[in-house]
């Protein structure tokens, strides 16, 4: 299939679409985290850098079959993911969002001075074995996922939670075991989006894993609309293409990039899709779609 | 007795909140806990529905102890709040609100009819139904809250301030499906500092000042007991 994509596309669109790719696996997940459940993360890059590393340690001294070690990045981040959010998650908005900053700092540090990791030299020779079409496949399998998981009684606990945690509890919801479950399956799409990196990169420095990357994670659902899937989906692409696409203004296209970001939030607070859902776009008309009116009144 | 707290206590920090309440609810019985604000009312449903922890005392729901058990439990076991301030999920559908109040049911196909049975007590929710539930004025929210909690088919509704921010008129309504709930078979502890509208549907009450029962009895003798209708009636 890769034969088929190098047909229509050189090399340079085919390198951007994997990257968009690995992205939006990671931005699903923190969609999860921060969009559904409504659980403010900063620390996203570390999980990522967590499946990173371990997926790339274990292709590089362990020789582990690509997709197996992929698989043990995605689980040692959501492993991590779990024993972070035990005993966070009862933090709320902000408070959660530092401890989560002040996690995403240790990883960095951490990984920075491990002789496995390589320390600040970095970890090179990664072998690259991501391709566009293992990327794709784990996109569609990830959204599907997410879009059944959306419409599950879990899901909808998930929802409920962002809306009034106060209120989901006193309807019956576990929300400490709702929250750590939503946490472990965002932490671990992180940690294979992170593998998936590795092994595309072949090469791994703790200081690509900083707060900036998890801070642009949280740009691409944000700007897409916080708890959309087609949201999301919209968002990664703009931010990951917007940069490539304006290369050609050279030194000011960050500058554009943020005016970009400040222009829509301005115009549409809650996202280019905010509260748009799939099965609410294909669900009879009569369903009311309202605008930034509804959001008011979280208490 | 139903329901039955003793001797209890509970802190937010250096502030005692509650500093030994006794209270028992009757099977069928419409109960009200009256009183000013701040003098522990909420803190007590709160404490009952699991989600404050006490310092001491115990609560026991059909002779079981439930002071420890996670809000969760307690909502499985038969008791269900209606917080105040409604706290419905304002951006999901009314009908998403109501499936929310069935969370911890098992029996999927009774869930739809008795979301029917919900429309047919509250009609404008059913006209509603597919809006969100924040576009939803105050009273149709606080129907939309009673709703949800009564898809959990509770033994014993906990209701805070039902008729917190709404019309005369409205609260004439919602007191008189109050009611309505309780007759079709729910106990019902009602928490309210409109006190007239709570002593005229309530079979017992209790009246709490600052942290402690002070008077309790039926309650049509507390509606006219001289010291309630001075300090709570305004008469």
């Amino acid at each position: 299939m890769d034969s088929i994509f190098s047909m229509f596309l050189n090399d340079y669109y085919i390198q951007v679409l994997t990257m968009l790719g690995i992205y939006l696996i990671g931005a699903l997940g923190l969609n999860l985290i921060t969009g559904v459940t409504g659980q403010l993360s900063f620390g996203h890059a570390a999980f990522l850098s967590i499946g990173a590393y371990t997926s790339a340690i274990l292709s590089l001294k362990l020789h582990t079959p690509f997709g197996l070690a992929i698989l043990a990045g995605g689980l040692m981040a959501g492993l991590w993911g779990v024993l972070l959010g035990y005993p966070t998650l009862r933090l709320t908005g902000d408070y959660l969002g530092i401890a989560t900053l002040g996690f995403g700092e240790i990883v960095r540090v951490v990984f920075l001075n491990m002789t496995i990791t390589g320390g600040a030299l970095g970890l090179a020779g990664i072998p690259r074995n991501t391709t566009l079409t293992v990327v794709l496949l784990v996109v569609i399998l990830s959204v599907w996922a997410m879009v059944r998981l959306e419409n599950s009684r879990f899901g909808r606990s998930l929802v409920a939670i962002r809306e009034d945690e106060i209120a989901a509890e006193a309807m019956g919801v576990n929300i400490t075991t709702a929250k750590i479950t939503a946490f472990a399956i965002g932490t671990f799409l992180a940690g294979i989006s992170g593998g998936l990196y590795a092994h595309l990169i072949q090469y791994l420095n703790p200081s690509d894993f900083g707060f900036l990357k998890s801070f642009e994670f949280l740009t691409f659902i944000v700007l897409g609309g916080l708890g959309s899937i087609p949201g999301v989906i919209l968002g990664t692409s703009v931010l990951t293409l917007a940069p490539e696409f304006l290369r050609f203004i050279s030194d000011y296209r960050m500058l554009v990039y943020g005016l970009l970001m400040v222009f829509m939030m301005i115009v549409r607070p809650r996202g280019l899709l905010g509260g748009v859902q799939l099965r609410r776009l294909f669900a009879k008309k009569n369903v009311q779609q309202t605008g930034t009116s509804a959001s008011g009144g979280a208490n | 007795m139903l329901l039955e707290v003793n001797d209890l206590h509970v802190s937010y920090g250096a502030i005692r909140a509650l500093k030994g309440i006794f209270c028992q609810v009757g099977e069928g019985e419409i109960v009200a806990l009256i009183g000013a604000n701040g003098a522990g009312k909420t803190t007590t449903l709160r404490t009952i529905s699991g989600l404050i922890r006490p310092q001491s005392g115990t609560i026991t729901y059909k002779g079981q102890p439930i002071t420890k058990m996670p809000p969760h439990q307690i909502v499985s076991l038969g008791i269900c709040q209606v917080p105040e301030g409604r706290r419905v999920f304002t951006r999901m559908t009314v009908l998403e609100n109501l499936e929310m109040g069935a969370y911890t049911r098992k029996d999927k196909a009774n869930v739809k009819a008795d979301i029917e049975k919900v429309f047919q007590r509250f009609p404008r929710l059913a006209e509603r139904k597919s809006q969100l539930a924040g576009t939803l004025s105050g009273g149709e929210q606080q129907m939309l809250a009673m709703g949800r909690a009564l898809m959990s088919r509770p033994t014993v509704l906990l209701m805070d301030e039902p008729s917190m921010g709404l019309a005369p008129m409205l609260v004439q309504e919602i007191f008189s499906i109050i009611k309505e709930i309780n007759q079709a078979g729910t106990t019902i502890l009602l928490v309210e500092q409109n006190a007239h509208m709570a002593l005229s549907i309530a079979n017992r009450a209790y009246v709490l000042e600052t942290g402690e029962i002070v008077l309790s009895g039926p309650a049509r003798d507390l509606a006219n007991n001289p010291e309630v209708q001075k300090a709570y009636l305004g008469e």
